[in-house]
């Protein structure tokens, strides 16, 4: 393209508290206006998982809020809000609107985004959708009963498939929408910025790995969102406006005849899914690049096979868009349709034992650091391998019929998707800390932190494998009524008692967050010795970065270890003939 | 850098509508309840002048760019924002007529389609339609840095919802 960095969109420092904190156009800002949304989403998904853990493990236990328990409708509710709080508003807000935000400029070299202003609105439409969606608890009916996918005919014929499914869920289409709409826009600009901006001598084969996790991430959200927003819209109109996309015809619902006809039910778990599964890999793509960016650096070693991790990631992103259907084998397709999903899908298995090997090789032989980020980048490692496995089951046919819509598949997502993307935001947020707030995080917390919550989550969901391969169906509010299911009693008592004691250790971490960000050990601008450019200016950065000097890359990414080198990394910065000989 | 962002959007849009479009085939295929509808003649003439706009906003693309000729620019410019409001009126006329014979959204699934397709198109031309008039406003500046830029965004963007709208058409025609 034509234009250059830096000098495009050179804003002023704005002064005033509005355009500062709020409107603020500057993408750090706007930055840690998406972390903090997620932050707050992550508990309050949090808090509703301990609600259901309660009831799956008490069924009968009174609380506040729930006079008389919770009851089986509520209990789909606090599944719906929490799969969809999470799986929206934290995994796919955090590891890329968030610390993408804040870090791909600077990382690139760059004064901002390329487009500031669609990067305001993008953020405060994702804010007004989660508005909506925390509004639909408190409407008449409550909060949606459709799972985080809201499968139709029932989400599309309004609250007599169930109190939830009436304003409840059309409030959920239409905060889904605006999600969707907010995420297009980060899109564009992600995408745009990592072309336009970046400066001079960062080829792209020189980008550190969460410069290109972040900028293929954006390339799915691009081409995946618009299909979800078309389901939206379906929906929404089947839901309001009496058309029949979804809903077919002689549908008897608690003894009514539902008046639509002719609708395709499968249709939206097609639209769904063909933006579900990329959905997943937008979730994990940035883990994966900053896993490798601090392996890399705490093991000193330059990362393994370079090519081959961009390589990998982009065929996942290329995969992720053909193999929707494995979500879909029992809903009655043909058996040729399910083998070619299934060998689809297992052959992405092929580029995520690229990027594992590549992980552990860069570990192999490395002078290896266990910092608290470093701990957190090989629990991601750990959770990803741990919850691929089972991806593997999953995606037989055969194997899928028995094991669709139990607790298997909900330990599959849960490691791979949920409690990994998780770290990898812890990851980001202990090893970016000292760069945004300028201090320390206390280390001695820090690994308290990580060893309760790795040996927490392992303890939460692993046994969920076992009670599903016991054919425990996922969703149920209780195990009344059904044998098989009470002598499984034992394992939900043990998963409750670990889902707690994992909770509470989340704010061993609130607490180390605010207490360093205040009383923290002062961060000089590299505490890690890391290479790329957001190591090179202060800590935290200035309003505009790189105080209007456009910096000048030299090298890649990953120099470290060089021989003949004083230190043992060169940032990619530094001029080679300032580089110190030793 | 805009050009790069305008041309990002339009992938995205053309997910959209390619996801309405598969959408449209397979509960055709599904249901065994559609029942085809005759387009309104008038739509034939609606795109006749979303072409013609394409051409005009072309001439004053090159115009602009090739030629520097900023009056000629201005000219060509007007018409085609004239022409993309003639085609916005021409596509509601389409929709009255298809009321008048008791057509409505929920009436069969081809009509949802058929509206929901013309209004999300609609809505998509409407917004060039506002970047239309925008450029032709501030045109009008002689200080203006960013009109050639604007100007060829604009452009980029209106050829694709003139490209976007003949495939919808041939669906609802051919797909009926
Ligand atoms: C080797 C890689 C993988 C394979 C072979 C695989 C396979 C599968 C299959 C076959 C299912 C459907 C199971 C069912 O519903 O019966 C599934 C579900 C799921 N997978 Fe994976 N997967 C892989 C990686 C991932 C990754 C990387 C993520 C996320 C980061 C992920 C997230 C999910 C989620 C969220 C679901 C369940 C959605 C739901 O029904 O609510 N998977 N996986
Ligand atoms: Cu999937």
């Amino acid at each position: 393209m034509t234009t250059h960095a830096g000098a495009v969109h050179v804003h002023e420092a704005p002064t005033g508290f509005f355009r500062k904190y709020i409107f603020s156009l500057d993408h750090k800002v706007i930055g840690k206006q998406y972390i903090s949304l997620a932050l707050f989403s992550a508990f309050v998904g949090m808090f509703l998982s301990l609600l259901m853990r309660l009831r799956l493990a008490w069924p009968a236990m009174k609380l506040p809020f729930f006079p008389d328990g919770i009851l089986p409708e509520q209990y789909l509710a606090l599944v719906t809000m929490h799969g969809t709080i999470m799986v929206f508003m934290v995994l796919t807000t955090a590891p890329q609107s968030g610390f993408g935000n804040y870090f791909l400029p600077i990382q690139i070299g760059a004064a901002d985004m390329a487009f500031p202003v669609l990067n305001m609105l993008s953020f405060w439409t994702t804010f007004l959708s989660m508005v909506v969606l925390m509004g639909a608890f408190f409407v008449t009916g409550g909060a949606p009963l459709g799972g985080w996918t809201v499968y139709t005919p029932l989400s599309a014929i309004g609250e007599i498939a169930g109190p939830g499914q009436g304003l409840g869920m059309t409030m959920w289409v239409i905060a889904i929408a605006l999600f969707c709409a907010a995420s297009l826009m980060g899109a564009i600009n992600f995408i745009a910025t990592t072309l336009d901006l970046r400066t001079r001598g960062l080829s792209l084969m020189r980008m550190p790995l969460t410069a290109w996790s972040w900028f293929i991430t954006a390339v799915i959200s691009l081409l995946a969102f618009g299909v979800l927003l078309s389901g939206g819209i379906l929906l929404l109109l089947d839901r309001t406006a009496g058309t029949s996309f979804f809903v077919p015809g002689n549908l008897v619902v608690t003894e009514k005849l539902i008046p639509h006809k002719g609708g395709s039910p499968i249709l939206w778990q097609h639209l769904f899914w063909f933006f579900g599964h990329p959905e997943v890999y937008i979730a994990i793509l940035p883990g994966m690049g900053l896993a490798s960016h601090v392996l890399s650096t705490f093991s000193r070693k330059p990362i393994f096979g370079y090519r081959a991790m961009v390589f990998a990631m982009s065929a996942i992103a290329f995969l992720g868009f053909i193999v929707w259907g494995h979500h879909m084998f029992v809903s009655g397709m043909s058996p040729y349709v399910g083998m070619a999903f299934s060998v689809l899908t297992m052959s992405i298995g092929v580029p995520s034992a690229i990027k594992t090997f590549n992980w552990l090789g860069t570990l192999w032989g490395g002078d290896i650091k266990f910092t608290t980020p470093m701990l957190f980048a090989l629990g991601f490692v750990s959770l990803f391998v741990s919850g691929g496995l089972s991806g593997l089951f999953l995606a037989q046919t055969s194997l899928d019929q028995y094991l669709h819509d139990t607790y298997f598949v909900v330990a599959h997502f849960h490691l791979i998707m949920g409690v990994a993307a998780i770290f990898g935001i812890l990851t980001g947020t202990y090893f970016w800390f000292p760069k945004m707030f300028g201090r320390m995080m206390s280390e001695g917390l820090g690994k308290l932190h990580f060893w309760l919550s790795f040996v927490g989550v392992y303890a939460i969901f692993m046994p969920m494998h076992f009670i599903g391969l016991a054919g425990h169906p996922r969703r149920y509010a209780d195990t009344s009524g059904a044998a098989y299911l009470q002598a499984m009693d034992p394992v939900h008592y043990f998963m409750t008692v670990a889902a707690f004691i994992t909770v509470a250790a989340q704010f061993i971490f609130v607490a180390n967050f605010f207490w360093s960000m205040f009383k923290g050990k002062k961060a000089d601008i590299n505490p890690w010795q890391a290479t790329t450019l957001e190591w090179s200016i202060p800590s935290p950065p200035p309003h505009d970065n790189f105080a209007g000097q456009e910096p000048t890359v030299y090298r890649g990414a990953y120099e470290f270890a060089v021989p003949g080198v004083k230190d043992d990394y060169i940032e990619q910065h530094v001029p080679p003939e300032q580089v110190a000989k030793g | 850098m805009y050009l790069t962002g305008v041309s990002l959007s339009l992938a995205a849009i053309l997910m959209f509508f390619m996801a309405l479009a598969s959408s449209y085939i397979v509960r055709k295929g599904t249901g065994n309840d559609w029942q085809p509808i005759d387009l309104p003649r008038i739509m034939w003439l609606n795109t006749a002048i979303l072409v013609a706009s394409s051409i005009t906003i072309e001439v004053a693309r090159r115009k602009l760019i090739a030629s520097g000729d900023v009056a000629a620019f201005r000219n060509w410019w007007a018409i085609t924002t004239a022409l993309g409001m003639l085609f916005l009126g021409g596509q509601i006329v389409a929709w009255r007529e298809l009321a008048e014979q008791g057509l409505f959204l929920s009436t069969n699934p081809s009509s949802s389609f058929f509206y929901l397709l013309t209004a999300a198109h609609g809505a998509h031309l409407l917004f060039g339609l506002v970047a239309l008039l925008y450029v032709a406003l501030r045109a009008a500046q002689p200080a203006w840095r960013r009109r050639a830029i604007a100007a060829e965004a604009t452009a980029v963007y209106w050829h694709f919802l003139d490209g976007l709208w003949v495939f919808l058409l041939l669906l609802l025609n051919f797909g009926r």
